[in-house]
């Protein structure tokens, strides 16, 4: 049985597909007067941030505590907690107060890995975001947001546009829009991408033009301060001719394709206000939607002793794979 | 007065059994020995003797990290792993880049008494890559350094290295360069490829490591001084090194026995005790690797033994200091990737491992020599029947960061002679 959610690449069709169908059934719940369930009553959830993120912070705590679940929120940022052990230690504590779900936030990319398979936590874990890896209730959400308006996966052109090197919601999306059938094309300027992107499941494009026009979806990746000056790409506003929609680009999208964004947003640099703003932008809605996702894998995680998402522990990216590395010959190395 | 031992019917490097006699720091007699009283008598049936293993990239950490190992038990340690000579790194705190840091590092040694200690002496003052450290001094030092190194970073100016590189020349020093341009390895995790855009860790990629050593292979032919290339990881570098031996360019080279084994796919798990510089690599580079090993290309197999207290694994990736154990478990290594692979023989293994590192770090007047008599007695007793599953809290290094815990590996060292005097006997400390 699986006990975190660390890695969309984790996630079977049926894993993921359950996730969404259990967002849709707590949404519907959602709308009567009463938005709490009983069903996390008497179970801890903590919010471990070790980076700023008030938005993915507050919509796990309003998921936990419409579960009914005690919520303990642990901010490690701006406290003496900085780096190295601080993970373990804060990870033993959590612990020693029985913490039934850990939800974390890590600059470190595989920190909740860790945090899932050091053996220093016997808590669920919940990976809101682990520096440039993944961001896997970012993209259970965009997928919800998308199958509310699209109907389905099948076929559906989606276009991530943006900073995919440094994104942990590109990597993501990628590995669960391509599990659930849509077809995913990145559009980045070359100095945006990672080595090896070719082999992911998805096409990548340099022309956000050439994409735009085949998009059901397009999906605007912020681009952060620090990448501006990094020599990633000369100007500002080379990038946002080049890589931004606006409201010309905006126009050549199908009738009903949809516009989103994960936030926070850089107006006028990824996305031009008119778009942000306009009627096919979801990105209000995404957040919403974001409640009844979290709500869905805190309650397929935590609820009952059932395999709620996903298989073993120790698949994907998992321990079982290095050791048997370790007893082995490097591949196809000579013995 | 001494103990003599008479060694009978070790296979010296692998060939047939013969009785060596070791008495008075020399190899005093050897081929068929009978005993004499007050001699020390060891059964070498079905051992193989080696010339004492040479490192040439070892941290042993003193002065400054004495958390993570001393020259004391660091030298424990090569004892153990059949090493009766090590080139103490020079990122010390403080650097050894002075006269006295590098004669303290050798004293130690010295005192400790488990095999000797070459310092290697720091390039630039602090590592810091902007100015020559006091070469010369510590050339002519008690220490007698004769290897250079910034290891842990890069000398990257090109004017600086050549300049090192021309200066060494008069005390026929060699300048060990850890290849590793600076710019391109900024924040750098793990290799760069596939698996580090999956991750989500920066890359670490293999142009940053080849660009270094073109550039410098061609400063050592234009200066006809002597370069050696630290830590080898890729293919492509040792195409660059191939070509310019092919060329008779004054490079040496060395690979540690991580690289020989162990590919990138362990950092899946973010474990740091995979975390090492430079990183693991793919299983291309691995081949390539050994097959430079065993065809010559790459000269010589050292450990780059990098102890790290346990805060600094037991960490996340990003945050953990990068490095491993190696002194302890080199052979073994050594003997499966290479030697049970069919690649090298025995005669290969005291080659890389012992004759050529000695002749690399100038020390081959008194290590790295043949097993004949009248050579000095630094010998190493394998047994290749043996298999030992490796175990961190057995070890004699004060640091558990061994990436090889619970692996099982072939080989043990049964005795370690450092000039007659054993070390090591029946695999422990003597």
């Amino acid at each position: 049985m699986r006990r975190h959610l660390l890695s969309t690449a984790d996630l079977s069709h049926d894993d993921a597909v359950l996730i969404l169908d259990t967002a849709e059934e707590i949404a519907r719940l959602a709308a009567r007067p009463i938005k709490k369930l009983p069903t996390l009553r008497g179970r801890t959830v903590v919010n471990l941030f070790f980076e700023d993120s008030t938005r993915t912070r507050t919509s796990f705590e309003v998921a936990a505590k419409r579960l009914s679940a005690d919520v303990i929120n642990f901010s490690a940022k701006g406290s003496s907690v900085s780096k190295g052990e601080s993970l373990k230690d804060t990870a033993l504590t959590l612990e020693a107060m029985g913490a039934d779900a850990v939800v974390v936030r890590h600059s470190a990319s595989g920190a909740a890995y860790r945090l899932a398979n050091a053996g220093w936590s016997s808590s669920h874990v919940v990976n809101a975001g682990d520096g440039t890896h993944e961001h896997p209730t970012q993209a259970l959400l965009d997928a919800f947001t998308m199958r509310r308006h699209l109907g389905g996966f099948d076929g559906r052109r989606i276009t991530v546009v943006g900073d995919v090197l440094h994104s942990r919601v590109a990597r993501s999306n990628v590995h669960l829009l391509a599990t659930l059938g849509a077809r995913v094309t990145l559009v980045a300027p070359p100095t945006l991408l990672p080595v090896g992107v070719e082999s992911w499941p998805c096409d990548v494009s340099y022309d956000l033009d050439a994409a735009v026009p085949g998009s059901d979806a397009i999906m605007m990746l912020r681009v952060q301060r620090e990448r501006m000056n990094g020599g990633f790409f000369p100007t500002q506003r080379e990038y946002s001719r080049r890589y931004g929609l606006d409201g010309q680009r905006m126009a050549k999208l199908p009738d009903k394709a949809i516009v989103m964004h994960p936030g926070p947003m850089v107006r006028g640099m990824e996305i031009s206000a008119e778009v942000a703003d306009s009627d096919r932008s979801v990105i209000v809605e995404q957040v919403a939607n974001g409640v009844s996702v979290r709500m869905a894998v805190l309650y397929l995680l935590l609820s009952g002793s059932e395999s709620a998402i996903g298989h073993d522990e120790g698949q994907g990216h998992g321990s079982q794979q290095n050791q048997q590395n370790q007893n082995t010959e490097p591949k196809g190395a000579a013995a | 007065m001494s103990t003599t031992y008479l060694i009978k019917n070790a296979g010296v490097l692998g060939g047939d059994p013969q009785d060596l006699l070791l008495r008075d720091g020399i190899i005093a007699d050897a081929g068929i020995v009978g005993p004499t009283p007050g001699t020390v008598v060891i059964d070498a049936g079905g051992l193989i003797a080696l010339p004492g293993l040479v490192d040439l990239h070892t941290h042993l950490r003193e002065p400054g990290r004495e958390d993570a190992e001393t020259v004391d038990t660091g030298t424990r340690a090569a004892a153990l792993g059949g090493f009766t000579a090590v080139h103490a790194m020079a990122n010390t705190d403080p650097v050894a880049d002075t006269a006295g840091v590098v004669e303290q590092v050798w004293r130690l040694g010295r005192e400790a008494g488990h095999c000797d200690v070459f310092p290697v002496g720091a390039v630039t003052v602090g590592l810091a890559g902007e100015r020559l450290a006091e070469l010369g001094a510590m050339a002519d030092s008690a220490a007698r350094v004769r290897v250079f190194s910034d290891d842990g970073k890069c000398v990257s100016d090109a004017n600086l290295m050549r300049r090192a590189l021309e200066y060494v020349k008069a005390f026929d020093g060699v300048i060990a360069q850890h290849a590793q341009e600076p710019r391109l390895t900024e924040g750098a995790q793990m290799n760069e490829g596939e698996l580090s855009g999956i991750l989500g860790l920066t890359g670490w990629p293999a142009v940053a490591e080849e660009a270094i050593i073109a550039r410098d292979i061609l400063l050592a032919a234009h200066t006809k001084s002597r370069l050696h290339v630290c830590h080898v990881s890729t293919a492509g570098s040792v195409d660059l090194i191939r070509t310019a031996k092919a060329k008779g360019h004054p490079v040496t080279a060395e690979v540690t026995p991580h690289h020989l084994i162990l590919t990138e796919d362990l950092v899946r798990s973010y474990d740091p005790i995979y975390k090492v510089n430079p990183p693991l690599r793919t299983a291309a580079d691995v081949r390539a690797l050994r097959e430079a090993l065993a065809d010559g290309t790459i000269d010589a197999v050292a450990t780059d033994h990098a102890p790290h207290p346990q805060e600094d694994k037991d960490c996340e990736w990003a945050a953990a200091a990068m490095g491993m154990l190696g002194l302890e478990t080199a052979l073994s290594v050594v003997q499966q990737t290479m030697v049970d692979s069919g690649l090298m023989t025995w005669a290969d293994v005291a080659d890389r491992m012992s004759a050529r590192p000695a002749a690399i770090g100038q020390v081959d007047d008194r290590h790295g020599r043949p097993i004949a008599i009248g050579e000095p007695a630094n010998l190493v007793l394998v047994d290749p029947k043996a298999k030992r599953t490796v175990d961190r809290t057995g070890l004699a290094s004060l640091s558990q960061n061994t990436p090889y815990q619970g692996m099982e590996l072939p080989g043990a060292v049964v005795a370690t002679f450092l000039r007659g005097t054993a070390t090591v006997l029946d695999g422990k400390l003597a």
